[in-house]
């Protein structure tokens, strides 16, 4: 064992951390399928988590000095881990059974627009439910609903589909001065808003959008112009007084539709980005590129990203074969 | 007649004064505390006396203070929970109102072993009345000595401080009573850490109830061995019931633990029976959050024996057959009352006052309120029942802070029990829209 770090196992998978780490980034440090989905937690923001509930495991040993279970399921962003603690997620029943009925609740009052929402393609809560929700909905009343605001001239708010998180109360709180929006109201009806719609004008703003899990805060510059998976992740950076400049541009075509901070595997950010580099710089010109993002090909945006197929050799030869080859590829084209 | 301890000069005209309270042999636990015990003497003495926690949870007072993290040059603090909230319950509003002198002498005395230099009250903000009292009756002991710099020639400072909610239930949870306090949305807080290593503004903090405060003084006075001889095994003492609903004679009552539940009801010394010559049909044992029992499984646990006012004989049977003193809001119900309606309506409020923090509770709240609201109005479904039991159940245990529990126990037990009752709710769909159900088919439920 090595020097002052604790051996923790969790679905029976060995791991060595630090003390003081949670069995989130213990779980997250193994990889794989062991890792507990988060949709409130983040590991730059301090304090969040444990507020969504998805990511509850069952502690079946305490540590090696009291090996005790422990009496509840346990938010997992949000509890240390102990030398000799043994950690179930996948491997529980009990577990994965608590995910279902929470990720239920989260969608019990969604909307479920995905097919009209800017983040279906990357949004946290959809790929929660294609994993772990049910096929049908046993809720039949009316779902909550608010107004649509505009907070500043560049982000929407749009409230119905907030899963609140918390995530952008806390950017605004840490990352940027004088924060004007919070929670109001309590219980199923309490509401992520600006304080008399007050407009949120800060440097790094933005950063909300990308921390949300859900499309409640979106890009207003982005807002319905595509489907992001018909759009292309491209690598890129530049000189930016202000941020690290490390960026993701969104390419349809030769245009950049919209510019985002770059996502590691867990979906977190990995820098925080200004609202220069992220609404205003969106030229090739303004940018060097790194080159193609790499998606997962679980992804449904990795659907996109394969050149098209060139015309065999012999329609080179036949000139009606090329005519209808011609019409085929600008479908094709129209419809990407 | 009953050991009262706390309520033992309820009746003296003038007790709220500090004059009268005096002459009645008030404030000689903190002489008493102060001169000749010293702070780990007070904390062997709770120790000693079994207290428990009268908030609801029971847990050992005397184990809490002990868990008090003591780092050099922090201060401690004491905070004492008045955000009595919970449906049912009223006795810590009746103690400040008619004996506040008991709250302010306790809490010296407990802030002197716990070391604390400031100490606050935290009322719920609805009892403006209460509010006064305590600020009178603080304004009071400071002027005779008992409280600011010095008490007693000791050299030991104190200063209480009361602080108005804004009546939020769940500011009655300790870490969201921490939150309030400091200014902040009462957002329960994420344990571990809990109060005792960090707590208000992160210092190390001990949050009780009132009546676990105030019961500190007679333990002071008598001595905890003294205390621990009444009541019954680890329940020691006594204990306030707020007695309400369908009964002869509601009111607060101080018991000795160990009571049996058929003598509190039906004794003319306490609750005098049911009202209008009706039957018993269910009892909610401790305020609105504990399981809901039928009148056979409170007055006799499931073997037979008779069900006793302590927190082990309540609570035997588990969740099954038994329920919890919790916080000791007792609210008997007679055969006219509809259990669907009752559990609607806690559920409501336990909707209305879910902070909105984590999802179980926000969402599956208003779920099951909306539900129970259906099958009340005629319109439910034979598959409601175990909708609920199922949502109820993904709550449990998911949540932050006990508030989750707190909603899904009562519709839990209340299908457990009375299943028949929402059958005939959802069958009968215009006739029980013009009358109840009557009472419970026990017979049914003892097979079950």
């Amino acid at each position: 064992m090595s020097e002052g770090k604790i051996k923790v196992s969790i679905d029976g998978i060995l791991v060595e951390v630090e003390p003081g780490t949670t069995i989130m980034n213990a779980a997250r440090q193994i990889g794989g399928d062991v890792v507990p989905p988060a949709m409130c937690y983040y590991s730059s923001l301090e304090g969040s988590g444990g507020k969504c509930r998805t990511c509850l495991v069952k502690v079946s040993k305490g540590s090696e000095k009291d090996p005790r279970p422990m009496p509840k399921l346990v938010a997992s962003c949000r509890t240390g881990v102990m030398d000799g603690m043994e950690v179930q997620n996948i491997t529980s029943p009990e577990v994965l059974e608590a995910r279902k009925g929470i990720v239920e609740f989260l969608l019990i009052n969604h909307p479920l627009d995905c097919p009209v929402c800017d983040q279906a393609g990357e949004c946290d809560l959809q790929n929660l439910s294609y994993k772990h929700g049910i096929e049908e909905t046993r809720y039949n009343f009316d779902r909550r609903t608010f107004e649509k605001i505009d907070i500043g001239d560049k982000i929407k708010l749009h409230m119905t589909r907030c899963i609140l998180c918390y995530r952008c109360v806390m950017v605004a709180d840490q990352l940027t001065d004088k924060r004007v929006h919070g929670v109001l109201g309590r219980g199923d009806v309490s509401e992520i808003s600006t304080y008399i719609s007050n407009a949120v004008d800060n440097d790094f703003s933005g950063n909300m959008i990308d921390v949300c899990p859900v499309g409640a805060l979106t890009d207003r510059t982005f807002r319905f112009k595509n489907r992001v998976w018909f759009t292309k992740p491209v690598e890129a950076h530049r000189d930016c007084p202000t941020c690290s400049g490390k960026v993701t541009l969104w390419y349809k075509g030769e245009e950049v539709l919209r510019v985002t901070g770059r996502k590691d595997e867990f979906g977190e950010l990995e820098e925080f980005i200004c609202n220069d580099c992220r609404f205003d710089k969106k030229a090739t010109s303004d940018w060097v590129i790194d080159g193609p993002r790499s998606v997962k090909n679980t992804s449904v945006i990795s659907s996109n990203h394969y050149e098209l197929p060139a015309p065999p050799p012999v329609i080179k030869e036949n000139l009606k074969l090329q005519t209808e080859n011609k019409k085929q590829l600008e479908r094709a084209e129209k419809l990407k | 007649m009953t050991r009262q301890l706390l309520l033992e000069h309820i009746n003296v005209p003038g007790i709220n004064t500090f004059e009268v309270y005096r002459r009645m042999g008030g404030y000689s636990a903190v002489e008493k505390a102060i001169k000749t015990m010293g702070p780990e003497g007070v904390l062997e003495e709770v120790k000693t006396s079994g207290l428990r926690g009268r908030g609801g949870a029971g847990f050992p007072t005397g184990m809490k203070w002990s868990f008090l993290a003591k780092p050099e040059g922090v201060p401690r603090y004491l905070v004492c929970n008045a955000d009595e909230s919970e449906p049912g319950t009223f006795k810590d509003r009746y103690l400040m109102t008619y004996i506040p002198h008991l709250l302010i002498e306790g809490m010296i005395v407990s802030s002197f072993a716990l070391g604390a230099h400031t100490s606050y009250i935290y009322v719920r903000g609805e009892m403006m009345q209460q509010i006064r009292i305590l600020e009178q009756a603080i304004a009071e002991a400071k002027a005779n000595g008992f409280l600011g710099k010095n008490i007693l020639g000791s050299g030991y400072d104190l200063e209480v401080y009361v602080h108005p909610g804004a009546g939020a239930y769940i500011c009655g949870e300790e870490t969201a009573l921490l939150e309030s306090l400091e200014g902040k949305r009462g957002n329960p807080r994420i344990k571990p850490p809990f109060p005792a290593v960090s707590g208000l503004y992160n210092c190390p903090t001990v949050v009780n109830n009132v009546e676990t405060i105030a019961a500190t003084v007679s333990i002071i006075n008598d001595g905890g061995a003294e205390y621990a001889k009444i009541g019954i095994g680890r329940s020691t003492g006594t204990k306030l019931i707020s007695a309400g609903g369908n009964l002869n004679k509601p009111g607060v009552y101080e018991i000795e633990l160990g009571l049996p539940v058929e003598e509190f009801i039906y004794s003319d010394e306490y609750c005098g029976g049911i009202a209008n010559g009706k039957q018993l049909k269910a009892v909610v044992a401790g305020g609105s959050s504990v399981p809901i029992l039928p009148a056979n499984l409170i007055l006799k646990t499931i073997e037979g024996a008779p069900r006793l006012m302590s927190y082990e004989s309540l609570a035997e049977g588990g969740f099954v057959s038994g329920t919890m003193l919790g916080s000791g809001g007792f609210i008997a119900f007679d055969e006219d009352q509809c259990i669907v309606r009752n559990t609607w309506n806690f559920t409501r409020f336990y909707h209305h006052e879910s902070c909105g923090q984590c999802s179980p509770c926000r969402e599956g709240t208003g779920w099951m309120e909306k539900v129970l609201f259906s099958i009340e109005n005629g319109q439910g479904r034979s598959s409601d029942m175990d909708l609920l039991v199922n949502v109820a159940k993904n709550i449990e245990g998911n949540t932050i802070c006990p508030l989750g529990d707190a909603a899904a126990w009562p519709v839990a037990s209340a299908i457990r029990h009375f299943r028949d009752e929402f059958e005939w709710h959802v069958n009968n769909p215009v006739e029980s829209q013009s009358r109840n159900y009557g009472l419970a088919n026990y017979a049914i439920m003892a097979n079950s």
